[in-house]
């Protein structure tokens, strides 16, 4: 992945509104890429843990939003569990998604379910991914 | 003894051989299960965002329904439920700003304020009755059978509510040597089998199937004992999803396992419920009939 470092003053309102909706500050990371490391869903996500944060830290709303990092978290929590600086990263991912999810814009549609996988599978599957990919 | 008890949705319906084991070997070591009134849907997962509560006011009426029952305690079966009513129920006890927004906005349910335990079958297990009193009741030890434990994540973490260590735990393994099976461990025994995205991104939930299977397939284990229907259906049914090189792994709920030892009647099992494989293991170590199919 190339990062692009904006030159002068970093836009810090993608940051600001993570914290609000998860208490969680980006800027505590120090980059040492624990999460990447220990995270089970890596290999899916572009781009990894730890560079989301890296993102998060220049500001760099778009990317964040178009990254699938959030999108394929499984909110297994080891990533908690393991980083340096005590960052809740699953409360962040939450923020991430959330904030696309309040524009009322899901990543899952119930009706695009086919019948049969919907038979097959227990119903915490669908409650949990009904929570965490719909508005 | 009589234990307060909360099902969730799963349980009565994909894991009904999870409820059913659980149950009946509960009867087997002479307790009295109470299921909760009114019971609702505990929400299946704990919601991460800090200025929205409406997502906490189902696992806290749970936790209300378990307080009008006269309950001290709860107790669990489902991994995601236990972690989600363990969680709410820390955030009405220590969050006091939260617990009174809360509180004023169900008007029609008494107060709450974190007076529930919220306990794992496991942990009534290990803690109060004890390893050394299962061994004694056993009619079946599972000598011989090589069997690994799959925490997952939400028995584990996070650490305030995580049942044992959340790097280094060995309830399960504790478990396993108390059924006389052999516990063993493996590579992949606290990591996540995927969760909900086999919904949402399969091809990634299944390298997680793939990852667990292959890694209890190098400590050649026969079995893997969870307690998580999400797991269950990640790790054990979509296997059907791999060309699993080493054959299926069966993969047990653990109260199975449990009521196999302690020679209830494996009909109560529901192995049928089961994937491939599962009760073909026991059948040919001999530890359950052939006739018990059901
Ligand atoms: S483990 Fe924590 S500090 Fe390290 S890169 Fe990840 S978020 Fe940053
Ligand atoms: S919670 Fe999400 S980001 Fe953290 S390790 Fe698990 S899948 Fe990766």
């Amino acid at each position: 992945m190339s990062v692009f470092i904006p030159l002068g003053a970093l836009d810090d309102a993608i940051i600001q509104k993570i914290a609000e909706i998860s208490g969680e500050n980006a800027r505590r990371c120090m980059q040492c890429g624990t999460c990447s490391a220990v995270c089970p869903m890596v290999e899916s996500m572009q781009p990894s843990v730890r560079q989301l944060m890296l993102l998060l830290q220049h500001g760099r709303s778009g990317a964040v939003q178009e990254a699938t990092t959030a999108w394929t978290c499984a909110a297994c929590h080891t990533c908690l569990v393991r980083c340096p600086r005590g960052i809740d990263i699953p409360r962040l991912m939450e923020g991430i998604r959330q904030i696309v999810l309040r524009q009322n814009l899901d990543r899952v549609d119930p009706r695009a379910i086919p019948a049969e996988t919907l038979a097959a599978l227990p119903p915490i599957a669908l409650v949990a991914a009904f929570r965490k990919l719909t508005a | 003894m009589k234990i307060s008890y909360y099902p969730g949705c799963t349980l009565k319906s994909k894991a009904r051989n999870f409820e059913d084991s659980a149950l009946a070997s509960l009867a087997a070591l002479g307790f009295e299960v109470a299921e909760l009134e009114r019971w609702n849907c505990c929400g299946a997962l704990f919601s991460l965002t800090t200025d929205d509560l409406l997502h906490q006011l189902a696992p806290v009426r749970v936790l209300i329904r378990a307080k009008q029952a006269g309950a001290g305690r709860v107790t669990t079966l489902c991994s995601q439920c236990y972690n989600t009513l363990a969680r709410a129920n820390r955030l009405m006890r220590e969050d006091e700003e939260k617990r009174n927004t809360l509180n004023q906005f169900m008007t029609e349910e008494p107060d709450y304020f974190g007076e529930v335990e919220v306990v794992h079958f496991l942990q009534l297990l290990r803690d109060e009755i004890g390893w050394e009193k299962i061994k004694a009741a056993l009619k079946k030890p599972l000598t011989g059978l090589k069997v690994a434990p799959f925490y997952g994540c939400m028995l584990l973490r996070p650490k305030e509510v995580g049942i044992d260590s959340p790097v280094k735990p060995s309830i399960l393994m504790d478990f396993i040597a108390a059924l006389g099976a052999t516990p063993t461990d493996f590579a992949a025994a606290e990591e996540c089998c995927g969760a909900y995205q086999v919904l949402a991104a399969p091809e990634a939930g299944l390298k997680r199937t793939k990852r667990v299977v292959e890694a209890a397939h190098a400590s050649a284990v026969d079995a893997l004992v969870l307690s998580c229907p999400l797991c269950e259906y990640n790790i054990g049914k979509q296997q059907r999803e791999l060309a699993a090189p080493g054959g299926a792994l069966p993969v047990f709920y653990f109260s199975q396992l449990l009521a196999v030892a302690l020679g209830v009647d494996a009909g109560s099992c529901r192995f049928d419920l089961n994937a491939a494989g599962a009760r073909q293991l026991l059948e040919e170590r001999g530890l359950i009939a052939a006739a018990a199919r059901k």
